[in-house]
């Protein structure tokens, strides 16, 4: 397996050292940007009763099954692919086929992201995370990927790249995206609606299940070919994400 | 896209042609070369948005000038420049903060400098970003990952006791302003307190007093902007 | 039950070397049966036409009852090289429940060549109680093909939940993938009722346009008024389009898909074209 490869070569050699990269990357607090995105809560607040934490609890499952899957593949796959170039001498990806194997998928994100406003702020995340992980993991392959033309790579895409950076293997990857995927947007929740972030946390401690399921299946397409990868869509999601970018007066920025 | 709101350019109507070249990696870090970063902070109604509405007014014509804006509610400074048709609106960003703008100008700058950088690769080599914070925590300081120096700006209103209190603006910023000095006889104020308190507070740290109703151009303040201006050109 | 139907249109030329689309093959089998009719195109979509006789319509008729649990039907749709293809659904499909509450499955595969164009409208489909359904679509496009589909669902039938129903659809042109969704709904799937992907609204469609024609597009960047709540319009490239909407039942999805198309066409009196046809002639082989 390819992340086991990436462990032994990396700076974060033993499990434990992988597992501390691991909470480091998976902590909301890691600066990347996120902090100023809601997941699509902002919008959906006080909509058909979005407005307690059981139906916080409906939506976050929603988005786990939806987008949360489909990052949670992309940021495996991506990491499976960096990973093969973790290698230690030598110049990776002399050939470009990295490069190559990632503007697929990345390719294949954006036809699975289909509204410009989410497209937008999955780039803005992207290069974002990228920022962060070449000061925290620096990695001859992460200033390639910033010097790509274009608008930088789509969130997944970057933080599969960024974990493999930090020797975690897809798995791993898939498991924090997914994490991500539910705690982001509960901590929106936390501070728009006022929620008891005692209970939001309880929540999100009965999602562990589904977050390590969804991280499951995700982990499993690592090595799929990007057509295959799931697509599932959060048709709301997407709807209000465009009515939100108009709003007059917004805390989040999506 | 379109911009909504006069105009004001938000992090979200920008997202066509955010130009990257070969070159030039996107992740230019508080780059020393690149144009010099002013933090603006303090707390909410001291005037920061007035402060940078009249250093624009007396540095644009001399300075490539843009404002990054950190509202508490999206575009409500950024709106106010443009209204006041301080700068033209592709210079004003006003990014969003999810309810926290102390979090975007110290734990994760990443918001900021994405718009910075957007700003920069759009606009001629900018010599002067301000960015101005939405003024929500009065404990709130400006990360040095952002930007290279910071004012933080308090008025008499809020009582003359502000400076003696302290806090990490006001013992640590690169400039204290101390704003509506018209106001001090009205609220009972006594600046020479409120300047020997800050004095104690910062050491050889500048203080300057201000009147933005008096003084629009902030003459002061932008003269210590342009002495900060020429040492960072060197 | 297994069936498998398959329409295929070439592009001819008459004896005055007019374009004229002809049916190369055309095989129905019980249930999905095809026939070729003398609609035509919506007004919206005239402009894809220099003639409106050069293209070809067809309807497709899926049965009494649509699938139940253990069908497998397929339908291949082909439109060659400069060709203009028309294919209807004539009412809607209801996805029912077999006998050991097997899966049903739909797949259909799309080819469009270059220079030609199709009009997908499938027709509803209605997920019954109990039913374990899924659908693929695979759209193939040629560069500068054009497509023109209009897909919606409906969670149930009166007063019914749905049972499980599953839907892919993925358009890539040339060696761009441009959209691929998946929607899952039902028993096995969490989540799916919440405000991330339906708030229990009952119906979910979409308009999906592909052209190359710049004014056709551009007419897309309208937002949707807000008298038609949960429909945006999706400007996906510079080349697709997507008009999306959930709602709380057919009527109100179909409202709300055509104010959104009637909004974003330049064309202003084509709002109800695709039920309101005026046959124009338009003449077989
Ligand atoms: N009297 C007086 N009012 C001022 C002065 N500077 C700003 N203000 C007013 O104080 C209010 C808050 O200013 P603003 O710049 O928006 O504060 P911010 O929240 O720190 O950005 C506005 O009504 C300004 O017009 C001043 O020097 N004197
Ligand atoms: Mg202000």
């Amino acid at each position: 397996m390819t992340g086991q490869k990436t462990v032994s070569v990396s700076a974060y050699g033993t499990a434990e050292g992988s597992l501390s990269a691991l909470l480091l990357l998976a902590d909301g607090r890691f600066p990347t940007g996120g902090h100023a995105h809601s997941g699509g809560f902002e919008p959906a607040a006080g909509v058909d009763g979005l407005n307690d934490v059981a139906s916080l609890e409906a939506f976050l499952r929603g988005r786990l099954g939806t987008v949360g899957l489909v990052s949670a593949a992309f940021s495996a796959a991506s990491c499976r692919i960096f990973g093969a170039e973790v290698v230690p001498v030598g110049d990776p990806d002399s050939d470009g086929s990295t490069a190559a194997q990632l503007a697929l998928l990345d390719a294949e994100y954006e036809a699975r992201t289909p509204s410009p406003v989410l497209r937008t702020a999955s780039r803005r995340l992207g290069r974002s995370l990228l920022r962060a992980g070449r000061c925290v993991w620096p990695h001859p392959g992460l200033d390639r990927m910033v010097s790509l033309p274009g608008k930088g790579p789509h969130q997944p895409i970057a933080f599969g790249a960024v974990a493999a950076a930090a020797g975690q293997p897809p798995r791993h990857a898939a498991l924090a995206a997914a994490h991500e995927a539910v705690a982001g947007p509960a901590t929106a929740a936390i501070r728009l609606l006022g929620l008891d972030p005692f209970e939001v946390n309880a929540a999100l401690a009965r999602l562990a299940p589904a977050v390590a399921d969804v991280a499951g299946q995700a982990a499993a397409c690592a090595h799929a070919p990007p057509a295959d990868l799931p697509a599932n869509a959060g048709y709301l999601l997407d709807i209000f994400a465009e009515l939100h970018a108009t709003w007059e007066v917004r805390l989040f920025a999506s | 896209m379109e911009d909504s709101r006069e105009g004001a350019t938000t992090l979200r109507a920008t997202p066509e042609h955010i130009h990257v070249d070969e070159e030039e990696p996107l992740s230019r870090h508080a780059h020393p070369r690149r144009g010099l970063r002013i933090g603006i902070g303090g707390p909410v109604g001291s005037g920061k948005t007035a402060l940078v509405a009249a250093l624009c007014r007396t540095l644009s014509s001399e300075l490539e000038l843009a404002v990054v804006t950190n509202d508490i509610y999206t575009t409500e400074d950024a709106d106010f420049l443009l209204r006041n048709g301080v700068l033209p609106a592709e210079r004003v960003t006003a990014v969003e903060t999810g309810a926290c703008p102390h979090t975007a100008i110290r734990d994760d700058i990443s918001t900021n400098l994405e718009a910075i950088e957007e700003l920069e690769d759009k606009l001629p080599p900018l010599d002067l970003i301000l960015v101005e914070s939405g003024g929500d925590n009065l404990t709130a300081t400006f990360s040095r990952g952002l930007v290279h120096y910071q004012i933080f700006v308090i008025d008499v209103a809020g009582g003359d006791k502000v400076p003696r209190k302290g806090g990490p603006g006001v013992s640590t910023s690169d400039l204290l302003v101390i704003n509506k000095t018209d106001l001090a006889s009205r609220v009972g104020a006594d600046l020479s307190v409120m300047n020997r308190d800050a004095r104690a507070k910062r050491g050889d740290l500048p203080v300057l007093f201000t009147s933005l109703t008096e003084d629009p151009t902030a003459r002061t303040v932008a003269d210590w902007v342009r002495g900060r201006l020429a040492e960072h050109r060197d | 039950m297994r069936a498998h139907a398959a329409v295929a249109a070439e592009r001819v030329y008459t004896a005055e070397g007019m374009a004229r689309t002809r049916l190369v093959r055309l095989r129905s089998q019980a249930p999905l049966s095809l026939h070729p009719n003398l609609q035509a195109l919506p007004l919206r979509l005239r402009h894809w036409l220099r003639d409106p006789r050069s293209g070809m319509s067809v309807s497709l008729a899926a049965g009494a009852a649509g699938p139940l649990g253990g069908d497998r039907l397929r339908l291949d749709i082909d439109v060659a090289e400069g060709a203009t293809l028309m294919l209807s659904a004539v009412a809607a499909t209801v996805l029912l429940p077999g006998p050991h509450a097997e899966e049903s499955r739909s797949i259909v595969n799309i080819r469009v060549a270059a220079g030609a164009a199709l009009l997908w409208f499938p027709g509803m489909q209605i997920a019954a109680e109990g039913c374990r359904h899924s659908t693929v679509t695979r759209v193939e496009l040629a560069p500068d093909a054009r497509l023109h589909m209009r897909e919606g669902l409906i969670l149930g039938r009166h007063g019914e939940r749905p049972g499980e129903f599953r839907q892919r659809l993925r358009i890539t042109q040339g060696d761009v993938p441009l959209y691929d969704q998946e929607l899952a709904v039902g028993a096995g799937t969490p989540g799916w009722e919440g405000s991330a992907v339906t708030g229990g609204r009952r119906a979910l469609g979409a308009v999906i346009t592909v052209d190359h024609d710049e004014d056709r597009m551009t007419s897309f960047g309208t937002a949707v008024s807000p008298a038609f709540p949960d429909t945006a319009v999706l400007r996906v490239s510079e080349r697709c389009a997507v008009i999306t909407s959930v709602a709380p039942d057919a009527l109100a999805l179909r409202q709300r898909l055509d104010a959104a198309l009637w909004q974003t066409d330049n064309c202003a009196r084509t709002a109800q074209d695709e039920r309101k046809e005026t046959a124009v002639a338009a003449p077989v082989g």
